[in-house]
């Protein structure tokens, strides 16, 4: 299979030389010509005005072959870390119960929410159960209770097997993104990073797997067309969790967790100090740029303590050494989605936007108007951050007397 | 130890910039690099050999023109570069890709492998794991420390989200590694001589004796269905008046979305 330019119907226009990442294509003649460096990627395939560009299927190009329904329900990974589960486990409950839900209404099937817990307790297992899990398959083990890659995807391997999932979702967190991959190896299946939307097709047999790629600078929608299960990681904080149900409850099933090799043993764990504060689990997060300076950022704690909120920073900021890393917000740094986001003196560069731009409500402050920042706040104010930050902090306070 | 490095040579994804006006990539003339990543997998790899022996061998699966980030590896100071090369390589996604370089790995029977946390075009990080599930050895993801190496074991401190885990392997192990594990060096003048003769050995689908199935598009589960640039938030509320009284217009809007309490 490869990529044409059918040459009747180009017409030179050259939109398609912008769309490819690759930088396969090249004008010869005033007609588009796809070099050798095609990554068949498509991406020029639908950027062509014309329809000019083709995929052209090579003698003996089998599409795959397996049976796009083999297997039915979703099946997530509930990870648990020093044995409390990690936030994301219920937010990816909450997404397995929506496209359970797309399946029944689509294709009407009913399916099952199916959910993997590996070490911790049964306390957790029961937990999983009231945040919307049908089933749930408890390993628990010595072994277990810290993160092993081989004994945590030779566990959740068997699990899928045996409970035939057509959809599998992990969070996309150190964990996640660590040994899923080796899961989806081990099943010869496809597994799409760090998801920020999942939707199922009209027909609810294929998943839409959107995802930031090119640091950000696109978007991608990936599908499995033709192995199963489907897998994904998904990144924390995207999706939403369903209230807890004090009275739902789920079965669950031991899983046998004894038999697990492991060539690589964690003897130790230091908790980073500088991490204590999570931005990524508060509510609101006052951020500072490189417009801030050294001193502006403790205007910012200042306003963030006010709004019961924490600090984040942007990359120039950390790079400069005003705050540590573990405070940064962007593709380098943590994904946050607070309730209340406000951005002082940060440009909006899209490392920082696919960081924080899913928050409910953003503030802009900015000298520049033109700043990027302002396309995705809700409200944008311009102005100096050493003026407009303190009027704040005097207003807000006024406001709550 | 046999130290093999997998690099891959992407675009400069810091270099691209989005038109506003159209709402496309500007990638003019926007260069081809090392993953910045790999830079520090094989600057580990490096100082792992200096340390105890060895040799370093860059790997990496692309168009012809990778050689050019081979060549880059060879002046840092690798001593052998293998290229990946072939038609039916083109659309592979992580497993395929990973199934391809895990054929070649074994070939060279690397015992310590080094990659990079990920690649900068598609921030998966995918391929380590999955090759080192594919040599059925083990691997540690997020490397910022190696603590000590010998010729059976590694230990290494493994970056997580809420502090490090300190791991000891068995050797042949795979590493993927962050940017804060060490400061890549620079070329050398005798490495920079060498790199200008040398020529990677190259390696095809039959070489590695893979079959179709396995590689390139037909090996690949993962299908791009579009690509799109992210969109703008929709709900914008301006603020009008002065400084002053656009801050006590956000102060009420706050209170009444009950931002604060
Ligand atoms: C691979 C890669 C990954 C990256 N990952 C991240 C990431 O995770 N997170 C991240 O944030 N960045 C990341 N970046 C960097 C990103 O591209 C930008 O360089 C960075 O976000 C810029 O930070 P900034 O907005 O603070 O600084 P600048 O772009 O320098 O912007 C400073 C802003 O402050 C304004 N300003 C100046 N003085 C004042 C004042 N007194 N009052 C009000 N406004 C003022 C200016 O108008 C300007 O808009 C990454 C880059 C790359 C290449
Ligand atoms: N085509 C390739 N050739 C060699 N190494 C690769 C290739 N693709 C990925 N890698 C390695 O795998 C790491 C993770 O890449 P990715 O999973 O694409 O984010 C990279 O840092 C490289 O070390």
């Amino acid at each position: 299979m490869f990529l044409k330019v059918n040459t009747e119907r180009c017409v030179g226009c050259q939109a398609c030389l912008d769309s490819c990442p690759y930088d396969a294509i090249m004008m010869k003649d005033d007609v588009a010509v796809i070099l050798e460096t095609c990554q068949l990627c498509r991406a020029c395939l639908s950027t062509c005005p014309e329809g000019a560009i083709q995929e052209i299927e090579e003698a003996g190009d089998l599409k795959g072959d397996a049976a796009p329904d083999a297997g039915s329900g979703v099946l997530i990974y509930a990870e648990q870390r020093h044995g409390t589960l990690a936030a994301v486990s219920m937010e990816l409950l909450g997404a397995g119960r929506r496209l359970v839900e797309q399946v029944r209404q689509r294709r009407g099937q009913a399916a099952t929410l199916s959910a993997v817990l590996i070490g911790g307790d049964s306390g957790l297992a029961e937990e999983l159960g009231r945040f919307g899990a049908d089933k749930v398959y408890h390993a628990s083990g010595p072994l277990l209770d810290s993160f092993h890659d081989e004994a945590y995807s030779q566990i959740l391997a068997t699990a899928i097997q045996q409970a035939m999932p057509e959809i599998v979702l992990a969070g996309a967190t150190a964990i996640g993104r660590s040994f899923i991959p080796r899961v989806a190896a081990r099943l010869g299946t496809g597994l799409t990073a760090d998801c920020t939307s999942l939707e199922m097709d009209e027909e609810g047999r294929n998943l839409l797997q959107v995802r930031p790629a090119w640091g950000g600078n696109i978007m991608a929608s990936i599908l499995t067309p033709h192995r199963r299960p489907q897998m994904a990681t998904v990144r924390p904080r995207v999706m939403k969790a369903l209230p807890r149900d004090e009275n739902r409850r789920a079965e669950v099933f031991p899983l046998d967790g004894g038999k697990c090799r492991t060539r690589a043993r964690v003897v130790d764990f230091v908790k980073e100090v500088s991490m204590k504060v999570n931005i990524a689990e508060s509510d609101v997060i006052v951020a500072g740029g490189r417009g801030v300076g050294k001193e502006g950022f403790a205007l910012l704690t200042e306003l963030a303590e006010l709004l019961n909120g924490t600090v984040g920073a942007s990359r120039a900021a950390v790079d400069e050494g005003w705050i540590p890393y573990g405070h940064q917000v962007g593709q380098t740094g943590k994904t946050v989605c607070p309730k209340l986001y406000i951005a002082c003196g940060i440009s909006g560069a899209v490392q920082h936007l696919v960081g924080m731009q899913s928050s409910d409500t953003i503030v802009a402050i900015n000298k520049n108007p033109d700043a990027p920042i302002f396309n995705v706040a809700t409200y944008g104010i311009v102005g100096d951050v050493k003026e407009v930050v303190p009027m704040l902090i005097r207003k807000l306070k006024e406001a709550r007397a | 130890m046999k130290i093999a490095v997998c690099i891959k040579q992407v675009p400069d994804t810091s270099e691209v910039k989005l038109d506003k006006t159209t709402n496309t990539l500007i990638r003019d003339g926007i260069p081809s690099i090392i993953n910045p990543y790999d830079l520090h997998a094989l600057e580990a790899a490096l100082s792992i050999r200096d340390q105890v022996g060895g040799t370093v061998t860059v790997v990496t699966m692309g168009p012809p023109q990778a050689e050019e980030a081979l060549r880059e590896a060879i002046a840092v100071g690798a001593d052998d570069a293998v290229l990946l090369t072939d038609r039916a390589f083109a659309g592979s996604d992580t497993l395929a890709t990973s199934k391809t370089l895990s054929a070649a790995l074994r070939a060279l029977e690397a015992e310590l492998i080094v990659c990079g946390k990920q690649a900068i075009d598609g921030d998966t990080a995918q391929v380590g794991p999955e090759v080192a599930e594919f040599l059925d050895i083990p691997h540690v993801a997020y490397v910022r420390r190696v603590e000590s190496v010998s010729p059976t074991g590694i230990k290494v401190q493994r970056l997580m989200d809420d502090g490090y885990d300190v791991v000891e392997a068995e050797v042949p192990v795979l590493l993927t590694v962050v940017k804060e594990l060490n400061t890549p060096r620079m070329p050398s003048l005798k490495g920079k001589m060498r790199a200008k003769k040398f020529e990677a050995k190259r390696m095809t689908a039959a070489d590695l004796g893979l079959a179709q199935g396995d590689l390139g598009l037909q090996g690949s589960p993962t299908q791009v269905n579009r690509v799109f640039t992210p969109e703008g938030r929709a709900e914008r509320k301006p603020l009008s008046g002065s400084l002053d009284e656009q801050v006590t217009a956000l102060v009420a809007e706050l209170k009444k979305d009950n931002c604060f309490c």
